[in-house]
């Protein structure tokens, strides 16, 4: 299986702080990624790395490259906009806009001016709402404020609004860390869902979490990628004395 | 909230599935061995000696399954209980397995001698054995633990059987020393026939723990 992204001796600076140290890593299609690793260690800064997202942060520097499909995402030509159009990002507090649950949706469609008339943009909504699983319970209140949605809602909203662009990655930072175990079990039976028209990458504190969802795993540590590898491998036979550790609850 | 754990609910559904393939496999090698016995067929005696490879196959994937499950997963309650008695349940029809085996050899060592008497209560109990092998694994799928109870309850008679066996052979080898041999194959497989029984039993009493969790082994009657 050709990588989908490749990510090639990548180090990271928040100044003169060193954050990830030459990480190299290949994301396979159509699968879930999960990165582990006690905070601090790198995980969710190497996941905005591959959609540029920490270009926002000041002083920061990037070294080494990633490669989405071919192309250096860090090359000297690229539109960062057109970028994170494909790859699409769920954060850790659900943000949805003080807009209708329709709005939110249609959001990306819009400022993208990626759905051409009314009708389009109602189908691809709806597309993208029944994608993110919530559907059925918003199709009668569209309308609505987006804020008076439970928590898992608008969570699941916010992954409609990811997905209604048509990315081909979802990156997902802590994406259930902030949801009652039954609306986490939604988002993880969704991430399993989407994993068939996506590549998933999830950032979790949630060992078990990264056990039930994703088929590859990376554990990070003081910036440094330790290990990767299957999941099932991670989970019931790491490589690496520091995986065992951290995956036995021995530290972090 | 079924919807929510399908992922889980279907990787238990293969393991299950799994597993009755190997509790099938497991019946026909013990009809095999003991029709082998009975009809004095070579060429099935055979089958069941040179065919122990795809029960050893499931053996260890089902425990891999059962294993990544319990690492990956972390089922709680029934889902837990499921689980360890698959993996309980892999290990009797594994013996079983095994079993099927020493029955084949004993047969085919008994063919090479003059038949010590009309073979009746070993196919009995060959024939009593499977069906409790069959209704545990029923059970098992069913989660009904009447079905378990009753193969519980038929483990008597066969443990009854043996002995009968037992006292019936000791008659011949009194009689006549050159019947001792045979006579002996007979008696081994009968206590094999007897331990096909106790392994049907040990799935049953899993079966009884997975659904009401209770402990009914040892006749501890689930005290807890």
């Amino acid at each position: 299986m050709t990588p989908k992204i490749r990510a090639q001796e990548l180090s990271f600076y928040y100044g003169a702080v060193r954050a990830l140290q030459d990480i190299s890593v290949e994301i396979q299609p159509n699968l879930v990624t999960a990165f582990i690793g006690p905070s601090g260690c790198g995980k969710s800064t190497f996941l905005r790395t591959l959609n540029r997202m920490n270009d926002i942060i000041p002083g920061t520097r990037v070294e080494g490259r990633v490669l989405l499909d071919e192309t250096n995402i860090y090359g000297p030509h690229v539109d960062v906009v057109a970028l994170r159009r494909r790859v699409g990002m769920v954060f850790q507090k659900s943000n949805p806009f003080p807009k209708s649950i329709f709005d939110n949706a249609a959001y990306g469609l819009r400022i993208n001016d990626l759905a051409h008339g009314r009708a389009e943009l109602t189908a691809r909504v709806e597309e993208s709402l029944r994608q993110a699983a919530l559907w059925d319970e918003v199709k009668d209140r569209l309308q609505e404020s987006a804020l008076a949605l439970s928590g898992g809602q608008q969570q699941r909203l916010c992954i409609a609004r990811a997905l209604a662009v048509r990315p081909e990655i979802l990156l997902m930072d802590e994406p259930a860390s902030a949801l009652d175990p039954m609306a986490t079990q939604r988002i993880e039976e969704l991430v399993y869902e989407l994993k068939k028209t996506y590549t998933i990458v999830i950032v979790t504190h949630n060992m078990q979490q990264a056990a039930r969802v994703s088929d590859h795993t990376a554990f990070f540590w003081l910036g440094r990628l330790i290990e990767y590898d299957r999941t099932d491998k991670i989970f019931t036979n790491p490589a690496e004395k520091l995986t065992e550790d951290y995956v036995t609850g021995r530290f972090g | 909230m079924e919807k929510a754990v399908r992922h889980f609910q279907e990787e238990l559904e293969s393991l299950l599935a799994r597993l009755l393939e190997m509790g099938g496999l497991a019946e026909e090698r013990v009809r095999d061995a003991v029709q082998g016995l009975a009809i004095r067929d070579a060429a099935i005696i055979r089958k069941v000696l040179g065919g122990d490879e795809p029960v050893n196959r499931l053996h260890i994937e089902i425990d891999d399954r059962c294993f990544r499950l319990l690492a990956l997963h972390q089922p709680m309650a029934t889902d837990l209980r499921a689980i360890v008695a698959a993996v309980k349940i892999n290990t009797d029809l594994e013996r079983v397995g095994d079993l099927a085996v020493n029955i084949a050899e004993a047969a085919e060592r008994y063919a090479g001698h003059p038949p010590v008497k009309k073979l009746i209560d070993i196919p009995r109990m060959g024939h009593l054995a499977q069906g409790m092998l069959h209704d545990a694994l029923d059970a098992f799928v069913r989660r009904d633990t009447r079905l378990a109870q009753q193969v519980l309850n038929e483990d008597d008679v066969l443990d009854g059987l043996k002995t009968q066996v037992f006292r019936e052979l000791l008659t011949y080898m009194l009689q006549d020393p050159s019947t001792v041999e045979p006579a002996l194959d007979l008696i081994l497989i009968s206590r094999h026939l007897e331990r096909i029984g106790d392994h049907a039993t040990n799935i049953a009493e899993d079966v009884i723990f997975m659904v009401s969790a209770q402990d009914v082994r040892h006749h501890t009657g689930g005290g807890g």
